[in-house]
């Protein structure tokens, strides 16, 4: 027992000061995308062919999918497009994810007043992984350990559908596992609500147009929060989830 | 070493011709004799043709530190040695999956992933070609008698993990047997792969295994530079070796966090969920992803690292050093833990050989292989990392084998940032060449990685094979449970933790 009390000493206190403090990213990291050059129509046009995931569009000025996006160091769109440090990427509306040149940056909002009274203090979430590579499971997973400690905001990961509030997806929705989906988010008491993890979980990701997956949740079952990267940096999940039940509010 | 198969060294690439075709009989003779006289098995897969498929099996020498390769065509159906060499059953299982060819006299014939095969209307099993096909769906081993009782589990599990399904058929307490059925997270991606490079191969590479994106990444890498003739630079196999070790380091921590945890004992389960955390945040600091996305592309590395990286790193790696131990001398030191560890889960030598077991599995069963050291590829082939083993391949040696491994990790990954090559980190690769087969194999964190690819007239892949280590060692996990407890398989599942979708892909 002396040896646990002693070891614990030398670990310290480490549950992190988020969201009272701003959250550590690396330097590297990247967030939110900003586009630094103004893009000429044909320039606009060609980096919507160049990206190999469909994430640029333009008609009328560029825009940058963040839902499609899986933020590769060798962005196609060069110079047009710049990734920040910013790693607020939630948003609660599927269109929300598109980012326009000049457009405003939107958060993810909070549930609805009868919703948020409903579930009160606590939120409870049943994970179901369906075709995800284990690392926007891994990254959901951290939360709950000691440097996140989800478990402070009141959301928690349960073991049964029967127990949760919500479900959780990962992954591009394979064939094999869309019966054991939607047989989860049947088991679900109701309201409820779906929240859509990772790239591949809101447009198939890497996985985009194999016939073996979905392309995602949209479409299977109605989504609340969409949580963009390859994988989602925990900050980016906790940001979403945060602003979900209205423990972070404006900027 | 034999004259029958071809033989290259890891990472490089021959004609495709020059590939031994052999006639079938012999083909599989070749392949027992070879076993026999203790090769492995490393890949074994078909590419599908009018008639049939064509078989190619790759295997591995250690003792040569070579890579043997032949193939035979077969029309309709292939015979299964299966009995004679049971590392092969689930190979030939995936190989009439895939080619749509039963497996003749296969001992236990059932899907592997459950999806429709290559060529579209020919299933081994004869299902309809217009039916959907059923994750889950097929005979399942039952022991039958008084108190005899079944447990199914899955596929959804009660944790933040992936889905598959387990059936044990018990005595009371008692494991019988084990059955493993998966396929839930299979998103085709060898059929994906067919006509391929595409712009889009990296992403799908580098998600195979997410918690593998180094050892899957750099595998794809050196058959991709295998093929296109591209010299890596010498910064940049520095780079990506410590970038291997790093991400070995996260997950071994992981697991000797969730061991600690499945046994009950937070302090470690709780210090190294978070320390795991600070490795993967050493990851993002070479290249802004924790695990490793984007770090690794034919010809080298997309990020250097500058001083200032350079010496935050070693900063860390000190930090989490001394935390780890710290937090995993704990475990050692506490006998109720160690009484948990112990005898739990133990898989014989001769087992994991039989099986092919790879990977910290295999060396917890006391069999001394490890890619870096017997088939060395990029900076492995200037810097050694010691291989680890153990005897008594039950948890604790899996447990063992894992700490001590991290403990080599660290020392590498501190030597090679100290001793950085100069020079650049990337070279543009070329055009693949036609006609060609290259095999690469890494070690990954849980063992050996292995991908192969064949390119066609034009230079585009033919066929691509990965096999994940995974795909060797589940099977381990089930002969694990043989006469243990069924209330001690989280606790043998977490002291292999394996993956479904590097099985699955
Ligand atoms: S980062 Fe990748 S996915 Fe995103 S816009 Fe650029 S090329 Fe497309």
């Amino acid at each position: 027992m002396l040896r646990e009390i002693i070891a614990r000493l030398k670990q310290g206190h480490r549950t992190m000061a988020y969201p009272k403090e701003p959250v550590q990213l690396p330097e590297r990291f990247r967030g939110y995308p900003e586009f630094p050059a103004r893009v000429e129509r044909a320039d606009g046009e060609a980096c919507a062919a160049a990206c190999p995931h469909g994430a640029i569009t333009c008609d009328g000025g560029i825009a940058l999918d963040t839902g499609l996006c899986l933020f590769c160091p060798e962005c196609t769109a060069g110079e047009y497009v710049r990734f920040t440090t910013d790693h607020r990427l939630a948003a609660t509306r599927r269109e929300h994810l598109l980012v326009r040149s000049g457009g405003e940056h939107q958060l993810a909002r909070p549930l609805e007043p009868r919703l948020r009274s409903l579930l009160g203090r606590s939120l409870k979430f049943r994970e179901v992984s369906a075709g995800g590579c284990n690392a926007c499971e891994a990254d959901t997973n951290v939360l709950s350990t000691i440097g996140w400690d989800l478990g402070r905001f009141g959301i928690q990961f349960v073991a049964s559908p029967r127990h949760a509030d919500g479900l959780w997806v990962t992954g591009p929705v394979t064939e094999n596992m869309r019966e054991a989906l939607l047989m989860t988010w049947e088991a679900i008491p109701g309201p409820k609500i779906v929240v859509a993890c990772g790239a591949c979980a809101i447009g198939g990701g890497p996985f985009a147009g194999s016939p073996e997956a979905r392309d995602g949740v949209d479409g299977i079952l109605p989504v609340d929060l969409y949580i963009p990267g390859c994988p989602p940096h925990p900050a980016a999940i906790l940001d979403g989830l945060l602003r979900l039940v209205g423990k972070i509010e404006g900027e | 070493m034999n004259d029958i198969f071809r033989t290259l060294h890891n990472g490089s690439a021959i004609p495709f011709d020059e590939v031994p075709r052999l006639e079938v009989t012999a083909f599989l003779q070749a392949i027992i004799d070879a076993t026999d006289r203790g090769w492995r098995v490393s890949s074994y897969f078909g590419i599908p043709t009018e008639s049939g498929a064509t078989l190619c099996c790759v295997l591995s020498s250690k003792a040569d530190g070579l890579i043997g390769m032949a193939a035979a065509d077969v029309a309709g159906s292939f015979p299964s040695i299966a009995r004679l060499v049971p590392q092969l059953q689930l190979f030939e299982r995936e190989i009439a999956e895939q080619c749509g060819i039963p497996a003749e006299e296969h001992p236990w014939f059932k899907p592997v992933r459950f999806h429709h095969s290559f060529v579209p209307g020919r299933d081994a099993w004869g299902r309809n070609p217009g039916d959907p096909i059923l994750p889950g769906v097929m005979e399942f081993y039952r022991v039958e008698g008084e108190e005899v009782h079944e447990v199914a589990v899955g596929p959804e599990h009660a944790g933040i993990i992936e889905p598959g399904h387990f059936r044990f058929q018990c005595h009371g307490e008692e494991v019988f047997h084990l059955e493993i059925s998966l396929g839930y997270q299979h998103r085709g991606i060898e059929q994906g792969l067919v006509g391929g490079p595409d712009p889009r191969t990296p992403f799908r590479m580098e998600t195979i295994a997410g918690d593998t994106t180094i050892g899957h990444m750099h595998a794809h890498c050196m058959a991709m530079e295998a093929l296109s003739g591209t010299r890596v630079p010498a910064r940049a196999e520095a780079l990506r070796g410590i970038a291997l070790e790093l991400e070995r380091l996260a997950n071994h921590t992981g697991d000797l966090g969730a061991i600690a945890g499945d046994v009950g004992y937070l302090p470690t389960a709780s210090f190294c969920g978070r320390i795991r955390g600070d490795f993967l945040n050493m990851t993002a600091v070479l290249c802004g992803s924790r695990f490793g996305r984007g770090l690794v592309r034919p010809g080298g590395v997309l990020f250097d690292l500058g001083e200032a990286e350079r010496d935050d790193l070693l900063a860390r790696l000190d930090a989490a050093r001394a935390d780890l131990e710290n937090a995993v001398e704990l475990l050692w030191s506490t006998p109720s833990v160690m009484s948990r560890l112990e005898n739990t889960g133990a898989v014989s030598a001769d087992t994991a050989r039989e099986l092919g077991l790879v990977g910290p599995a295999a060396r917890a069963c006391g069999l001394n292989r490890d890619v870096r050291h017997d088939y060395p590829y990029g900076i492995f082939r200037m810097a050694q990392i010691p291989v680890i083993t153990t005897h008594h391949g039950d948890v604790c040696a899996r447990t063992t084998v894992r700490w001590l491994e991290a403990g080599k990790s660290l020392d590498f990954i501190r030597d090679q940032l100290r001793q950085l090559p100069g020079g650049g980190c990337r070279n543009e690769p070329g055009p693949l060449q036609g006609n060609r087969v290259a095999v690469a194999m890494t070690e990954g964190w849980r063992g050996e990685i292995c991908h192969v690819a064949i390119t066609d007239d034009a230079g585009r892949f033919l066929r691509y094979k990965v096999t994940d280590p995974s795909f060797h060692n589940w099977a381990g996990l089930a002969m694990a449970l043989r006469g243990e407890q069924i209330s001690d398989f989280p606790l043998c599942n977490k002291s292999f933790n394996l993956s479904y979708c590097g099985f699955d892909l």
